[in-house]
């Protein structure tokens, strides 16, 4: 890959990660455990949308050739999609929803935090300093609720701990580093997660430990998403997300 | 467990700096922490404010309305306490 | 005494001052709100659930977040009159326990299934459209608490219908199929949306004592020709036909006739015989019940760490 491509792979990676849990939290839209928090998740999926769209623009200037911020989300399959596995996990119930949440903000606030202070790419770094001010509400929304459900009732701990445990497989995948983020860390303009992984756990462990959960015994690491092998849950998610622009190709909405 | 309502809280914003915060509506929360989350995803989603105050609906003690007339009718003819009660020269203008 | 206070309570309302939740006001009056404002604010949730059927699904990213803050607008409608309501001496908890379980009404028109993207065209155009005809002269209403929600409703409503004339004026402007798309829309959306309005005025028991109580500012009659009225214009600049043969315009009226509305459908949708009635119910009774937990553990929690603050207090 050359640097324009490496850059353009890079970005969408982290446009997919938040396209689809953006996504994931937009199911929830009518059917929230009360009124307010139904209000507050679609917010976080409002802003997450917006800014896999900032990034999807800027990853079809490059692209060129007539890419724009609908052909990469809507014409790419499962295998060209680029996102966290953790992110596509589904919704379950408000516990998991939570808790992917959670371990996703925890990570998305440190990434944009180093893209800020590191990355050589103007573009990327304002559109980071806009989202920073989003993943900080979001990671403060999430962890008030581990803590919450955690230190709330029997039936909630047991549910968030168990919702802990299974997701817990998807987090390994975050800091292994993919070609694509070691050639752009390398090049300045990308974040090698590596670096970002000892403040990920310590955030995590602090905020666990409020919530009165335990921290699984280091799990299997399940990976693949970052290079397109996904698990089964992202097929399903771009057929009913993509099935406008299938049906009816090539026409403006 | 019989399920207990998340109290109603009532909700007032400061819409810039320099105004005073006024009451704009309320809403349920388990806590003042979620309550003012929820003020700000509820009540400033278009920019509406800069500050929020959250006030457990059960605080806030009001006077009776039956006692309207013996509260605020007897300012009604202190018209002194009006500017324009003075009649001071034309030549004067602004004062 | 009481005579005389409800002689007081119209001397009011005819001069226009508002009534407000701690006011002395008739019990009928007070019940006649609670019911239309529980049933309104019952209407904007069990109306998200249409119009969310198709946020995932959304042909572009600049409809779907347009959807998806539009849907959410509704439950922040919901939450706005649902409070309202509750300064009527009734809980949101009982408000929707009456919702549940079936003893409640909300509106019609969201027992109809959304069966393409034309749909949230449509229901943007016509049923947020004549949602705001209703809701505008409410901002006038007589009781307080119900006239401030409908203003802020009203400026969030703003955009809704342009939104879905947006999407109606696109497919228009686009393939035959789409424009087929947007037609079948209106046929099945249009006369559901003028039904919206209610029964017909000598058929509406309870409208002269609304409109006594300025409840109610205008009759059924009244806003459903308004309705009518400004949208052939506007299906006009679509180019597209409502589905109505009896629709002409009157110069001695200076109103559009139309045709008779099929009011035993109308019934029957009501009585719950709806195509999508159950399963409108069913997501939000899920929604609730699968909520429980969630609510329980967070008032848990609050209770824990209250009493956690107070012993630091007392430690102290
Ligand atoms: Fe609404
Ligand atoms: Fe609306």
């Amino acid at each position: 890959m050359n640097q324009k491509e490496i850059l353009f792979d890079y970005i969408l990676h982290l446009a997919d990660n938040s396209m689809i849990i953006g996504q994931r939290n937009a199911e929830w839209c009518g059917h929230g455990p009360v009124l307010e928090q139904d209000i507050a998740l679609t917010n976080i999926s409002l802003d997450l949308i917006g800014e896999a769209r900032s990034l999807y623009q800027y990853a079809a200037e490059i692209k060129g050739g007539g890419a724009t911020e609908d052909s990469l989300p809507f014409l790419r399959d499962v295998l060209q999609y680029r996102n966290l596995l953790l992110v596509e996990q589904p919704n379950t119930d408000w516990a998991y929803t939570i808790v992917r949440q959670f371990f996703f903000d925890v990570y998305h606030y440190y990434l944009n935090k180093m893209l800020i202070e590191h990355s050589n790419d103007t573009r990327l770094k304002e559109i980071a300093s806009k989202t920073i001010k989003e993943a900080t509400y979001h990671l403060k929304w999430s962890s008030e609720w581990m803590i919450r459900l955690g230190d709330g009732t029997d039936i909630s701990k047991s549910k968030m701990q168990t919702a802990v445990e299974e997701l817990w497989d998807f987090t390994g995948e975050l800091f292994l580093e993919s070609a694509t983020e070691q050639a752009a860390a390398q090049a300045g303009f990308g974040i090698s997660p590596s670096s970002i992984e000892s403040y990920w756990r310590e955030k995590v462990a602090e905020i666990l430990e409020e919530a009165t959960l335990t921290i699984p015994e280091k799990g299997f690491a399940q990976k693949g998403g970052k290079t397109g092998i996904h698990s089964e849950h992202l097929g399903y998610i771009l057929a009913e997300m993509q099935f406008m622009q299938r049906a009816y190709p090539n026409l403006e909405w | 467990m019989t399920n207990k309502e998340w109290p109603l809280w009532e909700v007032f914003i400061r819409a810039k700096q320099g105004l005073n915060h006024k009451h704009v509506g309320s809403l349920h929360a388990a806590d003042y922490q979620m309550a003012i989350e929820n003020a700000r995803d509820v009540y400033t989603r278009r920019l509406e404010g800069v500050s929020i105050w959250v006030v457990e609906s059960k605080y806030i003690h009001a006077n009776e309305p039956s006692e309207q007339d013996a509260l605020f009718d007897p300012a009604s003819d202190k018209i002194y306490r009006h500017p324009t009660f003075y009649v001071l020269p034309e030549e004067l203008n602004h004062m | 005494m009481e005579i005389n206070l409800e002689e007081q309570f119209q001397k009011r309302i005819d001069e226009e001052v508002k009534i407000e939740p701690r006011d002395w006001m008739p019990e009928k009056y007070r019940k006649t709100l609670l019911r239309q404002i529980s049933q309104h604010a019952h209407s904007e949730i069990v109306g998200m659930l249409p119009e969310g059927n198709w946020i995932t699904r959304a042909p572009n990213l600049r409809r779907k977040v347009a959807l998806l803050a539009k849907v959410q607008d509704e439950a922040g409608h919901g939450l706005y009159l649902y409070s309202a309501a509750e300064t009527l001496g009734m809980s949101r908890d009982e408000m929707l326990e009456e919702l549940h379980t079936g003893k409640a009404k909300y509106s019609s028109i969201f027992n109809y299934p959304t069966l393409t993207w034309a749909d949230m065209g449509a229901i943007g155009w016509l049923v947020d459209g004549a949602a705001i005809m209703n809701q505008v002269p409410l901002c006038r209403t007589s009781y307080g608490p119900y006239a401030r929600a409908m203003v802020r409703v009203c400026k969030e409503e703003s955009f809704h219908q342009r939104q879905g004339y947006e999407i109606m004026l696109t497919l228009c402007k686009g393939s035959e199929e789409q424009k087929a798309m947007a037609q079948d829309a209106l046929n099945r959306w249009w006369w559901p949306s003028i039904m919206m309005f209610g029964p017909n005025d000598d058929n509406s028991p309870n409208s002269a004592q609304s409109m006594k109580w300025k409840i109610k500012r205008f009759s059924n009659d009244e806003l459903r020709q308004k309705f009518v009225d400004v949208t052939v214009a506007q299906a006009e600049i679509l180019g597209l036909t409502i589905p109505d043969k009896d629709l002409k315009w009157n110069e001695a009226r200076g109103h559009y006739d139309f045709g008779a509305i099929n009011w035993d459908e109308f019934n029957n949708v009501v009585a719950g015989n709806g195509p999508c009635n159950k399963q409108r119910l069913k997501a939000r009774v899920d929604a609730w019940e699968k909520g429980a937990w969630v609510r329980e553990a967070a008032t848990a929690y609050a209770e824990k760490r209250a009493k956690r603050e107070k012993n630091k207090i007392e430690a102290a």
